[in-house]
């Protein structure tokens, strides 16, 4: 199991390496904790309020960890435009999968799109959609 | 027999890579290349340059027999043949990671030409072929480059911003997965003519492939590129830090909160040294300019906009994809000519260029050519170039207040006018959208725009007034 630590040693060479090192610790236990905020603080000569200025304002830093598994769901213009809105009600009628609004994969001419982790799934209609939630 | 298979996004999630592995199940030989940007065709399989699409795993079989039908020769598909496609030339055509199809391909030559022609003839090289930032303001990039090669300091550096965060564009999300040495190579001849050293290319959490394919060319060419140094840093979901100051902030490690200028990041910009912010497409029109000359790519466009554009055709559309051709073209050709109208077959109400701080724009303007000036003269802008459709279902009080919405949520809250006006804005559109008191909450939506127009620090709160106040006027029906 990886440690603060060693998240600290990778970076330690690296200029402004805070945002590096944070999204290793979300990617290694799932959220940036209060306390490994406080360790970064001290390992960066920063106060606490600062790192935690910063987590707090990227949207891809948690400071609870989500249980469910997470789909993020495009809901930008393009893919409004192709239907993603008449999707979210299917998202809403289930509680299993935390389905969060994402503004744009970059698959803006075969929406409706989504994400799983890494991997990205397109021209999604009711049936696609509820498949995909169902198998995650 | 070898198939071609894109693996850009796009292609892997309408099923490339499936497909892919139906035909190497087969026996097949599959080589995955970059994608050639027309992706209503996605899954596009290239057999000798004949092509198959969109293909599904059950077609594989027939395609191997030759009992499937054809799209013809892919280089010849109308898509593509009208196209003057410098930027995107190996789009469809090689291996995003292979060094060898890179050097067959005109790779480096233009890093080759400007360590042969120095550093003051490479700038002068990029202020005569006239390319302006393709990330959305227009600056030309000579007199961005010449300065920053006159300001005297011990480190420079070149910053590539790759936060495409504009819904309907994808033309840096295509370079980095499908080209990434022509981006690699344009920093490092920017790097060249200003004397900076260090490089680094800051790239949306929201593109895992583009990553992943830039950290892979950067370790491949890093011999080739050196003393230059390419760097890879992710961002983490804040739209606000595709602003070139908010996106400094955020490489520094700190909150991406915009930085008023002056100082220009220029002479000030990352750790307090001059440095290039530029967007993807500015560098990587770069080795074309090197290779090809100034003069020749200032032949292309229009006015002051010169060179390609590679616009993206997004949304409700038939033929989406990717467009690069010389500014001038008219959104009725991309529209209706190259895009073949909506996906769902209705009727066009609307087109939104540059992303969610663009204006709309109804049929009725579809004679603007795309050209920075002529945009702006018509109270809308280009952008990033990329355009989205809607059919005549669109609800414009709703997209109205999309865009309020927008920038209510990635507002950086350095300033108020962004900060609180946004959400004001969701308020008053609520009101109206509810039948209250329309008449006096229009103008006072007015009213806030602006105040957001001219007293907001960036292009987010500056800019949202243009979606707002374009359906507001062009769509007035759908507020009252």
């Amino acid at each position: 199991m990886v440690s603060i630590a060693d998240i600290l040693a990778e970076h330690k060479d690296r200029d402004g390496p805070l945002l590096p090192i944070l999204h290793d610790v979300q990617k290694a236990f799932g959220h940036v904790s209060e306390d490994s905020m406080r360790e970064i603080a001290n390992a960066l000569n920063l106060t606490r309020a600062e790192v935690y200025g910063v987590v707090s304002f990227y949207h891809d830093f948690r400071k609870e960890a989500e249980a469910r598994p997470v789909l993020k769901l495009c809901r930008a213009e393009a893919c409004k435009a192709r239907g993603v809105e008449a999707l979210v009600p299917i998202a809403d009628n289930q509680s299993r999968v935390k389905v969060e609004a994402i503004y744009c994969l970059g698959l803006c001419a075969v929406g409706p799109s989504a994400m799983v982790g890494d991997k990205v799934y397109a021209r999604l209609d009711d049936v696609k959609f509820k498949t995909l939630l169902e198998a995650m | 027999m070898t198939v071609r298979i894109s693996d850009d996004a796009v292609a892997i999630a309408c099923g490339a890579d499936e497909v892919a592995a139906a035909f190497l199940a087969a026996g097949v030989a599959v080589e995955r290349v970059s994608s050639w940007g027309m992706q209503w065709l996605e899954p596009l399989v290239d057999i000798d340059g004949i092509g198959y699409g969109p293909v599904s795993v059950d077609q594989v079989p027939d395609i191997i027999n030759g009992k499937a039908t054809s799209l013809g020769r892919i280089a010849e598909h109308t898509f593509i043949v009208n196209q003057s496609r410098l930027t995107f030339a190996r789009a469809g055509k090689t291996r995003p990671l292979s060094l060898d199809d890179y050097y067959a391909s005109e790779g480096w030559l233009g890093l080759a030409k400007a360590r042969e022609m120095g550093a003051q003839a490479t700038i002068d090289t990029v202020m005569a072929s006239g390319l302006r930032g393709r990330g959305g303001a227009g600056f030309p990039a000579g007199i961005k480059w010449q300065t920053v090669a006159r300001a005297d300091a011990d480190q420079k550096y070149i910053v590539c911003n790759a936060d495409e965060g504009d819904s309907a564009t994808f033309a840096d999300r295509m370079v980095m997965e499908g080209d990434p040495f022509l981006l690699i190579e344009g920093m490092a001849i920017a790097g060249f003519a200003v004397g900076a050293d260090k490089g680094y290319v800051y790239i949306r959490s929201e593109y895992p492939q583009a990553i992943a394919k830039m950290e892979a060319a950067i370790k491949l060419s890093a011999y080739l590129v050196a003393p230059f140094v390419v760097e890879v840093r992710v961002g983490a979901g804040a739209y606000v830090c595709g602003e070139e100051t908010s996106l400094l902030n955020s490489l520094e490690g700190k909150r991406g909160e915009v930085r008023a200028k002056p100082p220009l990041p220029a002479l000030e910009g990352l750790f307090g040294k001059p440095t290039i912010v530029n967007n993807v497409l500015t560098l990587a029109a770069v080795p074309w300019i090197l290779t090809h000359g100034g003069d020749a790519y200032a032949a292309y466009g229009a006015g002051r906009s010169k060179g390609t554009m590679p616009i993206q055709i997004a949304g409700n559309v038939k033929h989406g994809g990717l467009y690069e051709v010389a500014f001038g073209i008219t959104l009725a050709e991309l529209v209706n000519d190259i895009g073949g109208g909506t996906a769902s077959g209705r009727p066009v109400r609307c087109v939104q260029v540059g992303g969610p701080l663009g204006a709309y724009i109804p049929p009725t303007q579809f004679h603007l050519p795309l050209d920075y000036e002529a945009f702006a003269a018509a109270d809308a802008l280009v952008g990033h170039a990329g355009i989205t459709v809607f059919d005549d279902t669109v609800d414009m009080a709703q997209m109205a207040r999309f865009a309020m919405e927008f920038c209510a949520v990635e507002s950086c809250g350095k300033c108020t006018p962004c900060r609180l006006g946004s959400t004001r804005g969701v308020e008053t559109l609520d009101q109206i959208i509810a039948g209250k008191n329309v008449e006096e909450n229009l103008a006072l939506i007015a009213d806030l725009s602006e105040t957001m127009k001219f007293g907001s620090l960036c292009a987010l709160g500056g800019f949202t007034p243009y979606p707002v106040m374009s359906a507001i006027k062009h769509f007035p029906e759908d507020f009252r």
